[in-house]
């Protein structure tokens, strides 16, 4: 592992980001403009210099800017640590980029988990099929947004 | 050469007298049967040795093709043990990494493999386990184990059968991935106790080197009083906390997470270690292997040429006796 350096006295002009998954490491040590992280509190923008910061992830888009460039992946959940070297590092455990998502197959399990949600019995059926909706419904409006 | 024919032949006419010992040598032979020699051959029996050849040379043949299976095995885990390596990275960013810690309850999760003929991987995860123990063990302290795979179950269980809380065998029988390593965490995290987890395995270096290795994940009300006593984690004050009711609530989440995503390396780095040990130690036998065959042939053709030699002599001196 790299040793990661002291927070700088002047904040530099870019933003060092880990992106990282249980099968890869998506994005390591790469310099961006800002990152967007879908955090459970709501959408937050990372620029350089961001104050260090712990957050938790909800299902939705992570956008990464680099120059005029976009690149856009939904994640399903995890953390997100930004230091105060404007190093961020996050941790998913699924991601896909937006591209490759099928949008008819989001409407399907869309569908299918509410029906679940409206025939679950007992509370662990009913959360599952809430996280169940709850995903489809952020990859929906990932999709359509 | 022709004196050996000679005593040869008077020790034929000696063994004659003996042949009434022969029920001896019966029971004797049922036993060893293939340390029958009849009485009075000429030459010695060559076919103790050629079983042997024969047994050698299937053995090889054995642990050439583990060797294969283990290096195909290995080829397809190390990549994906080696993409996992960035999951734990962050975590040690934040959290860093605390073996000193000093805790009461300190849970050792010892991973090891299903399989043996592996080399040396598991008895150095259960001596490392065993350390850990003797150094986190003291006055009012607990030290439990919980222990991942066959191998290292039945080394711990001789001496600290009591302090096994759980066990878990057949992890590798399937390709592993995240999610049924986290159920594993789970189910971990459910059933023990805990204030340190000390996970124990072997990370891969290369085909022939594993560094045995511990990961410490301290639990959430271990993390709090070390940031809070100006302790070893004092920069975790300096991060704001976003999201979730209390600040305990988000810490316990990070600290389940990264139980899991250490684990999951773990798992991943030893399976690998395993199957290159593997390799190693099946690449080594069947030199061995071939080795002890080499002497064997060389043994088997000096025997043979041997007896061919003194069936010549034997006929040649004949000739030469009949003629003068």
């Amino acid at each position: 592992m790299q040793p990661r350096l002291p927070a700088p006295s002047a904040i530099p002009s870019k933003l060092t980001v880990n992106f990282v998954l249980p099968y890869a490491s998506e994005i390591s040590g790469k310099e961006v403009d800002m990152v967007i992280i879908p955090a459970s509190t709501g959408q937050m923008g990372v620029l350089p210099g961001h104050v260090s910061t712990i957050t938790e992830l909800k299902p939705g888009v992570l956008s990464v800017h680099e120059g005029n460039e976009v690149k856009k992946y939904f994640v399903s959940s995890g953390f997100a640590f930004i230091h105060a070297n404007s190093i961020a590092d996050i941790v998913a455990i699924e991601a896909a980029p937006l591209d490759q998502i099928d949008s008819s197959l989001v409407q399907k399990g869309l569908a299918d988990f509410t029906q679940k949600l409206s025939s679950a019995s007992t509370d662990s059926e009913k959360a599952e099929a809430q996280i169940g909706v709850d995903v489809h419904s952020a990859l929906n409006a990932a999709l359509t947004g | 050469m022709a004196m050996a024919a000679a005593l040869r032949r008077e020790g034929r006419r000696f063994a004659s007298p003996l042949i009434s010992s022969q029920p001896i040598t019966n029971v004797r032979s049922s036993l060893i049967p293939e340390e029958h020699v009849p009485l009075g051959a000429r030459s010695i029996s060559t076919q103790i040795v050629r079983n042997r050849m024969k047994s050698v040379k299937n053995i090889q043949k054995i642990t050439k093709a583990m060797k294969m299976v283990a290096a195909s095995k290995l080829r397809l885990i190390q990549t994906r043990a080696e993409n996992s390596r960035g999951l734990w990275q962050p975590f040690t960013a934040l959290l860093g990494d605390t073996p000193s810690v000093d805790v009461k309850k300190n849970v050792i999760v010892t991973i090891s493999s299903d399989k043996g003929l592996c080399g040396g991987i598991n008895s150095t995860a259960v001596k490392v386990s065993r350390a850990i123990n003797r150094l986190t063990s003291g006055p009012d302290k607990e030290t439990k184990y919980v222990i991942l795979g066959e191998k290292a179950k039945v080394q711990l269980i001789r001496d600290s059968k009591k302090s096994i809380t759980i066990c878990m065998t057949e992890l590798q029988r399937n390709p592993l991935n995240y999610t049924q390593v986290s159920v594993l965490a789970d189910d971990i995290l459910k059933n023990v106790e805990y204030d340190a987890l000390r996970i124990v395995f072997n990370k891969f270096q290369s085909v022939v080197s594993f560094i045995p290795t511990m990961a410490t994940v301290l639990s959430p009300e271990v993390v709090e009083r070390e940031t809070e006593s100006e302790g070893k984690l004092g920069d975790l004050d300096s991060y704001e906390i976003e999201g979730g009711e209390t600040k305990g609530e988000i810490l316990q989440n990070l600290s389940e997470f990264q139980f899991s995503c250490v684990l999951f390396n773990a798992v991943m780095e030893n399976a690998c270690s395993e199957q290159g040990a593997r390799m190693s130690a099946m690449d080594s036998s069947s030199r061995n292997a071939g080795d002890m065959l080499d002497r064997l042939t060389l043994t088997y053709n000096r025997t043979r040429q041997a007896s061919i030699t003194t069936e010549l002599t034997e006929i040649i001196s004949g000739a030469a006796a009949l003629e003068s």
